[in-house]
């Protein structure tokens, strides 16, 4: 169990004043780490210093040993993939055509895709269910396909470390789960290592093996979800009171939130 | 994949645009007396047309194409970069600085290259291009540009304005084959290097953050992309002027029509806005013959009920 990812002693932002101030977290094979925290905690902010597409003001993330910023952005692509919050707000591309992008990184400059790449980008479609869409307008879809067709195109980067950012966020409960178990079990059969905001607190104690507390773009609080969903680590952090108990099924922290005025 | 037969479909319509433009026209000549004496002369004419109706269609159309994916806009046009009112400026102050003819072409030219440094390098801040930053360049050079046109045609009066009448509303009346070759070169040169970065132009369609974690260099990209359409839109202008609607909407029609896959998309749009623009020029002098009617009135009083069309359809054909 190698660490794959060392962020040390990162800061950046977008105007004068840091968001993030000095984050450093470890990120092992086979992780499945979720990011939590409040509105303009930095968790975002985090993934986008991380994944290099907003550059980083102190501090260095290194892959493996190898700091990320010498790394060929390519090469950087086809180790790490990023799945963002509001991903396909594009024109209308087919899902194949879609999910094909995702070779780019694998690609050098003025090569079209061979049999090989539109192989794998079947490959990743029938893994994510959604090999029926695959002739279908991105447009068409509904939230929840458009979901699974956007980690298809994550994971025909063939990627060992997955970032997502939110990936539940304008999906029923139902999808919901659907998509984390997807998630899931590509960690646990693929090996592929997962970093991922998630809002709800109860899906993050359900599916994460660890967890960082975001708080003002610092790590408030980061292991395993027992240690970090506390109801003092909520209340610090969130101003709100809750429960903790345990979830029936899972033997996971289950959170209950305490609505005012009671 | 509908791509083959949509390729051999437009190519089957582009000969046919072709042949009527070369036998239809002020005279009327036979197909089998095209090459007989005296015709020949005609015929070399319409030739040299229908090859800047070719060039116009294409390079207007493709550097739409890139400018609205690249800057994520639907009012993005070829001449968003000021190169249609830096190259008028540049022919009016030839005009009245008493410039032969000959030289128009020239001044345009390095009107629009002036236009786009000046307009690129305001967007400019630290080395990077924010999309918004250019496009509202664009818009004030354009204001500026076509003020102090205005300003100068006031003051000097009529002569001026006689000659900007064909740059403003565009003709392809090309009299000159050296300068239609010369054009051509940065042009089809410039389509084919844009083609290379289809896969590029399909990732950054989908935003800059998108691309990046798809391994592309996004600004590096855009620079590029950037300078090729604004030297095919400079090389254009000096041969025929301001030509609308081609680089605005065709893009848009083809998008509706083929999907927004830029690999499909270039070539297709290619040849179905030569198809349209040959077919413009052609009614351009048909139409009141002798008398020509310049071509960009007609690519938008045709073009616009098509787009109409299209978008109340709302459906991919």
């Amino acid at each position: 169990m190698g660490i794959m990812l060392e962020i040390k002693n990162i800061s950046g932002g977008y105007y004068k004043e840091n968001i993030i101030k000095g984050i450093s977290l470890d990120v092992t094979r086979g992780d499945f780490l979720v990011v939590i925290g409040p509105n303009g905690s930095g968790k975002t902010t985090l993934l986008r210093l991380v994944t290099r597409a907003l550059p980083l003001r102190k501090g260095e993330v290194l892959y493996k040993g190898q700091d990320t910023l010498h790394m060929n952005l390519k090469e950087f692509c086809r180790r790490i993939a990023f799945v963002s919050q509001d991903a396909s707000t594009g024109f209308s591309f087919t899902v194949m055509e879609l999910v094909l992008m995702g070779r780019i990184p694998h690609l050098k400059r003025l090569q079209f895709e061979s049999k090989r790449d539109i192989e794998i980008a079947r490959e990743k479609l029938m893994l994510t269910d959604t090999f029926s869409l695959k002739d279908k307008r991105m447009d068409e879809l509904s939230a929840g396909e458009r979901q699974r067709v956007i980690i298809a195109r994550a994971l025909a980067q063939e990627p060992e470390l997955l970032f997502l950012d939110e990936p539940t966020s304008h999906l029923d409960i139902g999808h919901q789960i659907q998509a984390l178990d997807l998630l899931k079990k590509l960690n646990r059969r693929n090996g592929l290592t997962i970093v991922m905001i998630l809002h709800d607190l109860n899906l993050a104690a359900a599916y994460a093996n660890r967890i960082a507390l975001l708080d003002k773009g610092v790590i408030f609080k980061a292991g395993t979800p027992e240690e970090v969903l506390t109801y003092q680590n909520i209340e610090a952090v969130y101003k709100t009171i809750v429960l903790v108990g345990k979830n029936p099924v899972t033997g996971k922290p289950n959170l209950v939130l305490v609505p005012g005025e009671n | 994949m509908y791509f083959k037969k949509r390729f051999v479909i437009l190519f089957l319509l582009l000969g046919l645009a072709i042949i009527f433009g070369l036998i239809k026209g002020a005279v009327n000549i036979p197909l089998s007396n095209l090459l007989l004496g005296d015709n020949r002369v005609i015929f070399n004419l319409r030739l040299l047309r229908i090859i800047a109706a070719i060039l116009v269609g294409s390079g207007l159309a493709v550097s739409g194409i890139v400018l609205q994916a690249i800057l994520r806009n639907p009012l993005a046009e070829p001449y968003l970069l000021g190169t249609s009112s830096g190259a008028g400026l540049a022919a009016v102050v030839a005009v009245i600085a008493g410039v032969s003819r000959i030289y128009l072409p020239l001044a345009a030219f390095l009107g629009a290259v002036l236009s786009i440094i000046i307009v690129y390098n305001l967007a400019r801040e630290r080395g990077i291009i924010a999309d918004q930053s250019l496009i509202l360049s664009g818009v004030i050079i354009s204001v500026v540009f076509s003020s102090i046109i205005v300003f100068l045609v006031s003051l000097f009066g009529n002569e001026a304005m006689h000659e900007m009448n064909w740059w403003l509303w565009g003709s392809l009346q090309v009299y000159d084959h050296k300068l239609i070759f010369l054009v051509a070169l940065p042009v089809v040169l410039g389509i084919c290097a844009i083609y290379l970065f289809s896969q590029d132009l399909n990732a950054i369609s989908m935003g800059e953050d998108e691309a990046k974690h798809l391994g592309i260099n996004t600004q590096a990209i855009k620079k590029i992309l950037i300078l090729i359409t604004a030297l095919i839109t400079a090389s254009l202008i000096c041969i025929c002027g301001i030509i609308g609607f081609v680089g605005l909407i065709v893009p848009h029609m083809m998008r509706m029509v083929v999907g927004p896959n830029h690999k499909i998309l270039i070539p297709l749009t290619c040849l179905a806005a030569s198809v349209f623009v040959v077919l413009c020029d052609l009614l351009s002098r048909t139409l009141f013959a002798p008398v020509e009617i310049p071509i960009g009135v007609i690519t938008a009083i045709i073009g616009a009920p098509v787009f109409i069309i299209l978008l109340k359809k709302g459906k991919r054909i």
